[in-house]
């Protein structure tokens, strides 16, 4: 008999949406977390979210496609892009119809801006708090429906048996961090909506301590397979001393990027991929890089980006108001990930996956800003209905786990190298090396490097022995999805010998229609 | 600099000088000198809510405070402890479900002016981080007060256009709710996003009054209404 059960891994935008559909399906949704919701990723996104609404100009969902496929560089699902779009004007209607505070216009419509890539204003926002105000109005519609939320749960391993000849999904062991216990749970149906791993890059990111891409390790280990992970997003301005985002809303106003002799060197709106080059050819040359959103005024910035004034003064101790911000490009989104088809499903039965952590194939080789929130919305959809879909046909598979072989096997560590120095080291090799501009030899040798680091682990380890909170252990398995992710876009950044959008090879600077495909990777290597 | 923490015990550890924030300094201590220091971070810009914690006895997010020698270092009050400087936040966050802090059914086609929208723009900018619960006096002695953030929750709702039922969301607030509160601005002294909750369980009082509802504490039932806010926001 089937029980119904949806089991979602990951309490971001996508990870909520997920849950909420599921649960309006009729399935038992339950969401476990590593932190509590709200402390998501999602809660970092500002700029805004993206639909055709034509509040603030003209615009079209044809244009949006057009756009996002431009910006995607042949290496888009044309369908999945035409999905994303035409669903957009709903998402911002439902979000709106829960009570995300948007901001508005004199019309009483929803605000829209202009971000990078865009024909017309089309980011929907809530002044540069956009990601907050959504997630926490999804965080609320949870509570509302009464969903179950597990939190500080860290994931180990999924679970799957066979049957029919295919792999299904049993369930997940997951470490609970407070009490230092490995819980199982049992679900045939299973969504991964984990985020990205931009913190393969430490602290060359934009992004929280935990997009250390958990999700997408754990899955590919349970036999899913992974894609396009060499295409790393890098937003052209994270505040040049902590690699704090600076929206880019900021040059959707109008704001300017200058060199160290305060010329303008770049068409500031281009999409991300070709203005972090820009950025990154001025640096190579010496020069420092700024941004000046001087000319805007003080009461346009308190206005529509009063975070941004509020992170370069902290930051930065400077006020953009009357000066310069010192900026770099750091790692920012992650386009590859998890394989799915088009209901969101992974080539493993009864698993699923949403958000960052998955590849739509909607952004293809650079993402537009403005569009991963609104992934969250139309694909966290897709994946809980398809989930609750398939939890209505299957039973859960009782599958007894006592303990975790990820938990066991750290007990053989040695702990004679700092885990925390060599993650520091990986995160400066992969921003040099593997960065915003690579070339073979680099790419090999830092290929190299990682293989001896992944055989090192074992001489790894954590020092701190409690079994109650230890984030000791906690970060140490974060490092090790990461590194192994690492290796993945390795081994994709190789076999893609050719430049195309947020991937760029100074040995292949041209796009080469021989690669116009995804470079899929399962357990045994590179696939395609 | 040197700056201590309590954990089992309070430890002290030193640190080289620098402009950096208390976030930073943990993180030092934890790769370098202590791998078994705990305390939450996640985004390192302030919009998260993990590393609120408290320095000298005033709440702050680490991530968003310089650190300065001598600071002393403790978890949030009010919060069962974990270990060191993480509390579990569940019994706080509960409190969103008990007062029904959301929007009681979908919208349809309700137009938001831009003054519409500023009612609650600043009270949406909460992160949760519970600054305000492990302030707050009366919380620290009536552990079923609906507290700070769970309140200026109730309040983004109530004041949102969208909502239709305001009714159900002013009377689950009559007990140990908004007439509990000793309006002493302590949560408002310490939230990182400069919400003020005290403002908006004034305002939630005015709205009380207008239902019909009175301050069981009678010394207490004059003024709070009309006129301009604590905070200035606009109340109706």
């Amino acid at each position: 008999m089937p029980n119904n059960n949806v089991l979602i891994i990951g309490a971001g935008g996508a990870g909520l949406v997920a849950a909420l559909h599921a649960k309006a399906k009729g399935a038992n949704v339950r969401v476990i977390s590593k932190e509590y919701p709200t402390r998501a990723q999602t809660c970092m996104a500002q700029g805004g979210i993206n639909a055709a609404l034509g509040n603030a100009g003209e615009d079209s969902v044809a244009d949006h496609i057009a756009n996002t496929l431009k910006s995607a560089h042949g290496i888009a699902n044309e369908d999945a892009i035409k999905l994303l779009c035409s669903e957009a004007p709903n998402a911002v209607t439902w979000l709106d119809s829960i009570g995300v505070c948007f901001s508005r216009t004199q019309e009483s419509k929803i605000a829209q801006r202009t971000l990078g890539g865009a024909s017309a204003p089309r980011a929907c926002y809530a002044q540069d708090y956009t990601g907050l105000k959504i997630l926490h109005t999804l965080y609320d519609r949870c509570l509302a429906q009464n969903i179950e939320m597990l939190n500080e749960r860290f994931l180990l391993e999924i679970h799957t048996h066979e049957k029919d000849n295919k792999s299904c999904v049993s369930g997940v062991s997951v470490l609970n961090i407070r009490s230092g216990e490995v819980e199982f749970y049992e679900s045939s149906s299973v969504i991964i909506a984990t985020g990205g791993y931009s913190r393969v890059y430490d602290k060359f990111s934009t992004n929280s301590k935990a997009s250390t891409g958990d999700g997408v390790m754990v899955a590919m280990r349970a036999g899913a397979r992974v894609s396009d992970m060499e295409f790393v997003q890098f937003h052209p301005t994270a505040l040049k001393n902590s690699s704090i985002l600076i929206s880019e809303s900021a040059r959707g106003a109008g704001g300017y990027l200058l060199n160290s002799q305060g010329e303008r060197f770049t068409n500031e709106l281009a999409p991300r991929d070709e203005v972090s080059r820009a950025i990154n050819d001025e640096m190579l040359k010496g020069e420092e890089i700024f941004l000046d959103i001087r000319h805007l005024g003080e009461e346009f910035i308190d206005e529509e980006l009063p975070q941004e004034r509020k992170l370069a003064k902290l930051y930065e101790n400077l006020d953009p108001v009357n000066e310069l911000i010192p900026i770099k490009p750091v790692a920012h989104y992650t386009m590859g990930g998890i394989e799915v088809d088009k209901n969101s499903q992974t080539c493993v039965e009864g698993l699923f996956a949403a958000g960052e952590c998955a590849n739509h194939r909607v952004h293809g080789a650079n993402r537009l800003g403005g569009n991963s929130l609104l992934e969250l919305i139309v694909f966290g959809k897709q994946a809980g209905e398809s989930a609750a879909e398939y939890a209505f046909k299957n039973s859960d598979a009782i599958k007894n786990v006592n303990n975790s072989r990820v938990i066991l096997e750290l007990d053989k560590y040695t702990n004679e190298i700092d885990f925390y120095k060599i993650k520091e080291s990986l995160g400066e090799l992969f921003y040099k090396d593997v960065g915003i501009s690579r070339d073979e030899k680099t790419l090999a040798q830092t290929l190299v490097k990682v293989e001896s680091y992944i055989q090192d682990l074992p001489k790894m380890g954590v020092t701190d022995k409690s079994k109650s909170y230890n984030t000791n252990l906690i970060e140490f398995l974060e490092f090790k999805n990461t590194l192994e992710l690492s290796r993945l876009i390795l081994i994709a950044a190789i076999s893609r010998q050719e430049s195309r959008g947020a991937h760029f090879r100074s040995d292949y600077p041209n796009e080469n229609e021989k690669f116009s495909m995804h470079t899929i990777i399962d357990k045994d290597g590179v696939v395609s | 600099m040197k700056i201590s923490i309590q954990r089992e015990e309070v430890i002290s550890y030193e640190l080289a000088d620098a402009d950096i924030t208390l976030l930073s300094a943990l993180n030092e201590i934890k790769h370098n000198q202590d791998n078994t220091l705990t305390y939450a971070s996640g985004c390192r810009s302030g919009v998260c809510g993990s590393c609120s914690m408290r320095v000298n006895g005033k709440e702050v997010l680490a991530c968003s405070y310089k650190v300065q020698d001598g600071d002393f270092i403790e978890p949030l009050k009010n919060v069962p402890l974990i270990r060191d400087l993480v509390v579990d936040m569940d019994k706080a966050y509960s409190f969103n479900a008990i007062a029904k802090a959301w929007q009681k059914s979908d919208s349809n086609g309700v137009m938001l002016s831009p003054e519409n929208e500023k009612m609650n723009e600043l009270q949406s900018d909460c992160i949760l981080c519970g600054s305000c619960y492990s302030a707050c006096p009366v919380y620290s002695v009536n552990s079923e007060f609906i507290g700070p953030f769970s309140l200026t929750r109730v309040w983004k709702y109530v004041s949102d256009k969208r909502e239709s039922d305001e009714a159900e969301k002013i009377e689950i607030i009559q007990n140990n709710g908004i007439w509990d509160c000793t309006l002493c601005n302590e949560c408002t002294l310490v939230c990182p996003q400069d919400i003020s909750s005290k403002a908006d369980i004034e305002k939630l009082r005015s709205k009380s009054a207008m239902a019909g509802y009175t301050d069981p504490n009678f010394a207490n039932s004059f003024g709070g209404f009309g006129g301009p806010s604590f905070d200035g926001s606009p109340v109706f």
